[in-house]
């Protein structure tokens, strides 16, 4: 067990943690922040997508003793504040069927539009390209941010 | 037409703002506190053996370990439709992978390593892979027991052979069609097994408590159905179905995986031997892959007669389904295809001949399309095929042969009213199917493919739907019903219909997914049944409310019942311009009369929705004489696709497709299960395959080696298009949609590559490498 401590969505965070857990688990079995999901933990399907210092990075793949010191943020913190207009634009064109790759999709999303606010249909597609979804056929989730981030 | 105010409006969804804030909880996010326990199964790494022994003692001297179950505890059979199938494995194992035993413990871990200690002894029987190979003389029976399982009336199971369920249809006079043919063509088409693909796991949580109560939690398609499912097999211990509660949260995509009964029965089982601790189950990706439902791969045999019009004089299609281990749920696939095998078309001599054959490999199941997918792609690569010899155009030659209202069915029934025509019309304007493509580019081929599609619901014909309707103070509404919202819409079209009839917008009526105590019956959320079958019994209950609203009002302002209306949330009569009560002024609390007395009180509606028309009743020689299936969904789609001919690489530059909603209750929903369905098709034609090895065991259960598409992968346009013809007994006209649109999508893709390269290929997937040897071939 080592202790660790990082900021989750905005507040310092301290735990012990065995050096096999990944943050993954420590986040949702042991700090109770449900939003990243477990869809293959392998990697592939991106439905476990959280930022890192940021950037998104796949919370299956990382061990939460490696975000020591680091700033993580997960959907929570954004929602906090009231749905982003990224997610009203989801939400206002019924652009998520289960739902379940939707936490991932948004943080995807967010971070493009954040680098990027007038992002090319392409760039949209390679931004989400590692977050898996079966049920929408992406094209609502694509159509729905060209539109959001369209220069006037 | 009649204005409607919610109906045919794409109101955002009820449950939109959980799912895009990430509140939305999923199974595995509930929390059942520091007594939970956790199970591990212990699989058989054989796809037919003998069980001669099990030994658990290593495994119980993990710390942690409470109890190690096997299939010893639980010898009860179960199954949707067939009761073949155990809890655990009993005497044998039949597929890779089957449970054998499951170790229960405090920590996933702790679970994890006593599942290594079980010591199992195997004595390995010959496997069957293959369907023909299971219906030789002389195979290896897999279920020597068949004859002595209990099934539904309409399976007809041959005793000492692997043929679960044979579905029997003879129409007319094939053989004297086939005589008056001008042309015959026959050939085979083979489909795969596939995999659902939902991104949420299976996850199933119970709870045995002191009292006697078992409690389920689970991601389920089914919540009903597992809770009598649970009851019938747990009965030898005590367990009735009101001790039975099933609670379904949200569900991250099921696409009928989530149908039924599967793994969740290992949840309910074991908790039944750790009374007071809730047990959970978790499957992870691999046993997604091998250890749920797959889709059923099948060898399709088709022969069909022409007139040089191309009017078809006689259809024979034999399909050889590889159903795997246990057929439970699977033979009802093979059933429903059986009968409907002769696609959208009115053809008068007809032999189908559809059967559900045991393999060890993993149980076949229900599947988005529930098995059309399957056969259309042999019957639309067929239609394309005879037109080409015929030198009739593709559309040309379905627009002669297709079903209309009132002819007859493959089995005898008449076709229910449809926009078929409608479909293929749009379809054609849109691809603009009349002008040839031509590539600039010497190593791109372009071609256009198009495919027609129906679908039924496949359900018993007492399959029934209910709601109860319960009006609050501010006339805000808990709308109580038992469809799942699998993501496809299904409780914001609910609040739609209650909000039209009772004039409360959809925003004030809360409607969420079910828990078998409080919320009333409904069979499952499979079929597409359910915005058709559930949407009535909703209706029914906002009409039961709405007279009680009416009743109430008329003898205490002793206005007239049928001068009332609602408009705006309130109580209006075509009489009294002036008058209007609104409903939160008496829809709990009533209406108080002159002498200081009340009347009404709490404004409860209930509405019950069964199809009395159905049955299954029929002569099994012919299937003549009964009214298995309800109504057709039918549509039309077309896509042009692009071919690297160096390569072999495809992409898909346009699809286009129409489905006739009936009426489309809420169009974004309904082109949302459009688009995402193309997609789910195109997936299935191009890119995925399950590889099995000699010993029966899955090759590529993970998204790395089974490959479904991402954002890149998808087409450059998609145009979805609803018509609407109404289905006569559908709430506001509307029938389902959801599986229906990935179901034309892989003959689509086969008729566009041999329209760009001249070649047919009939064994899906039809991937690169498989275009590019194909290319190869036709250059020699």
């Amino acid at each position: 067990m080592k202790k660790i401590s990082f900021k989750l969505n905005g507040e310092t965070r301290f735990l012990h943690v065995e050096p096999n857990e990944t943050l993954l688990d420590v986040l949702r079995d042991r700090m109770g922040v449900k939003s990243p999901k477990c869809g293959c933990d392998n990697g592939d399907c991106g439905a476990c997508t959280v930022m890192l210092d940021g950037k998104t990075v796949r919370s299956c793949l990382i061990f939460a003793i490696e975000v020591d010191g680091h700033e993580i943020s997960t959907l929570e913190n954004i929602s906090k504040n009231g749905l982003s207009p990224l997610q009203k634009a989801f939400l206002e064109k019924n652009v998520f069927q289960c739902g379940y790759c939707a936490p991932g999709m948004i943080l995807s999303a967010t971070e493009l539009i954040t680098n990027n606010p007038h992002p090319s249909e392409h760039e949209i597609k390679e931004a989400l390209a590692g977050n898996l979804c079966r049920c929408t056929g992406y094209t609502p989730v694509i159509e729905a941010i060209l539109e959001l981030t369209k220069k006037d | 037409m009649k204005a409607y105010k919610y109906i045919g409006q794409s109101v955002v969804k009820v449950d939109g703002k959980e799912k895009v804030s990430g509140a939305a909880l999923y199974t595995d996010d509930l929390e059942f506190g520091p007594d939970l326990l956790y199970a591990e199964v212990v699989e058989g790494p054989h796809a037919h053996a003998i069980i001669n022994s099990i030994d658990t003692s290593e495994a119980l001297k993990v710390p942690e370990v409470l109890a190690v179950v096997t299939g010893k505890d639980f010898p009860f059979n179960f199954g949707l439709y067939m009761k073949d199938r155990f809890i655990f494995a009993q005497d044998r194992v039949r597929f890779y992978g089957e449970q054998i035993a499951a170790v229960v413990a405090r920590t996933p871990q702790a679970a994890k390593k006593g599942a290594q200690l079980v010591k199992v002894n195997y004595t390995p029987l010959p496997k069957i892979l293959n369907p023909l190979d299971s219906i030789k003389e002389g195979a290896e029976l897999l279920h020597p027991e068949l004859k002595n399982y209990e099934h539904v009336p309409w399976f007809f199971p041959k005793a000492d052979t692997n043929i679960a369920h044979h579905r029997k249809i003879r129409k007319g006079d094939a053989d004297k069609g086939f005589e008056e043919a001008d042309y015959v063509l026959e050939d085979t088409y083979e489909v795969p097994r596939y995999s659902h693909c939902a991104i949420e796991f299976h996850a199933a949580v119970a709870k045995y408590d002191h009292s006697g109560r078992l409690t389920v939690w689970a991601s389920s398609q089914s919540p009903h159905t597992q809770r009598n499912l649970f009851a019938q097999a747990l009965a030898p211990l005590g367990i009735r179905h009101n001790d039975v509660r099933v609670i379904a949260p949200h569900v991250g995509g099921g696409f009928g995986s989530k149908a039924g009964v599967t793994m969740e029965i290992i949840a309910a089982a074991i908790a039944m031997k750790v009374q007071g601790h809730p047990v959970k189950v978790m499957w992870n990706r691999e046993r997604e892959f091998y250890n749920t439902y797959q889709r059923l791969g099948v060898v399709a045999k088709l022969k069909i007669g022409v007139k040089k019009d191309g009017k078809i004089t006689a259809l024979k299609h034999d399909l050889f389904w590889d159903a795997g281990a246990y057929v439970e749920y699977a033979a009802n696939v093979v059933n429903a295809v059986g009968l409907s095998a002769i696609g959208p078309y009115n053809v008068e001599n007809a032999s189908i001949d559809s059967y559900c054959i045991y393999t060890n490999l993993p149980p076949g199941g229900p599947y988005r399309g529930f098995g059309y997918s399957e056969f259309l792609f042999g019957l639309e690569s067929h239609m394309n095929r005879i037109a080409a010899h015929l030198g009739i155009d593709p559309i040309e030659i379905r627009r002669r042969n297709i079903i209309k209202e009132g002819d007859l069915t493959a089995y005898g029934a008449h076709m229910n009213p449809n926009g078929l025509l409608q479909a293929i019309d749009k379809v054609a304007e849109e691809i603009k199917w009349n002008e040839k493509l031509k590539s600039n580019d010497p190593d791109i081929a372009l071609g256009k493919g198009f495919s027609l599609f129906w679908k039924a619901p496949a359900m018993p014909p007492n399959a029934s739907s209910s709601c109860f309707l319960k009006f609050n103070e501010d006339a805000s509404i808990n709308l109580l019903v038992s469809g799942m919202d699998l993501g496809q819409g299904f409780l914001t079209v609910m609040a739609q219909i209650a909000a039209e009839i009772l004039s409360v917008p959809t925003s004030k009526i809360r409607t969420e997914n079910p828990d078998t105590d409080r919320n009333p019956y409904e069979w499952q959320t499979v079929a597409s049944h359910i915005t058709w079958g559930c949407g009535n019994a909703v209706r029914k209950a906002a009409i039961d409310a709405r007279d009680q609203i009416f009743s109430l009002v008329s003898r205490t302002k002793y206005l007239p019942v049928d001068t009332l209306y609602l408009e705006d949330e309130k109580v209006k009569c075509t009489t009294h311009p002036k008058f209007a009560l609104a409903l939160k002024d008496f829809i709990i609390n009533g209406i108080q009369m002159e002498d200081g007395t009340f009347k009404g009180g709490p404004v409860i509606g209930r509405g019950v929705f069964m199809p009395e028309y159905s049955s299954t009743n029929a002569n099994p020689e012919t299937s003549q004489g009964g009214h298995p299936n309800v109504h057709y969904t039918v549509g039309a789609a077309a896509a042009i696709l692009e071919i690297d001919i160096q390569t072999g690489k495809m992409k898909v530059q346009k699809v286009v497709e129409a489905v006739d909603a009936g009426k489309a209750l809420n169009p974004s929903l309904v082109k949302g299960q459009i688009v995402g369905g193309i997609l789910q098709g195109i997936s299935t034609v191009l890119y995925e395959e399950m590889k099995f090895d000699h010993r029966g065991k899955l090759l590529n259960p993970n998204f790395t080696d089974y490959k479904i598409p991402t954002a890149l992968d998808i087409p450059g346009e998609i145009v979805p298009i609803i018509v609407e013809v109404p289905q006569p007994d559908g709430p506001f006209g509307a029938r389902g949609v959801g599986e229906h649109t990935m179901i034309p999508i892989a003959p689509m893709i086969a008729n566009a590559i041999d329209d760009a390269l001249g070649v047919r290929i009939k064994t899906m997937p039809i991937t690169a490498e498989k275009v590019c040897l194909e290319i190869l071939k036709k250059g020699k």
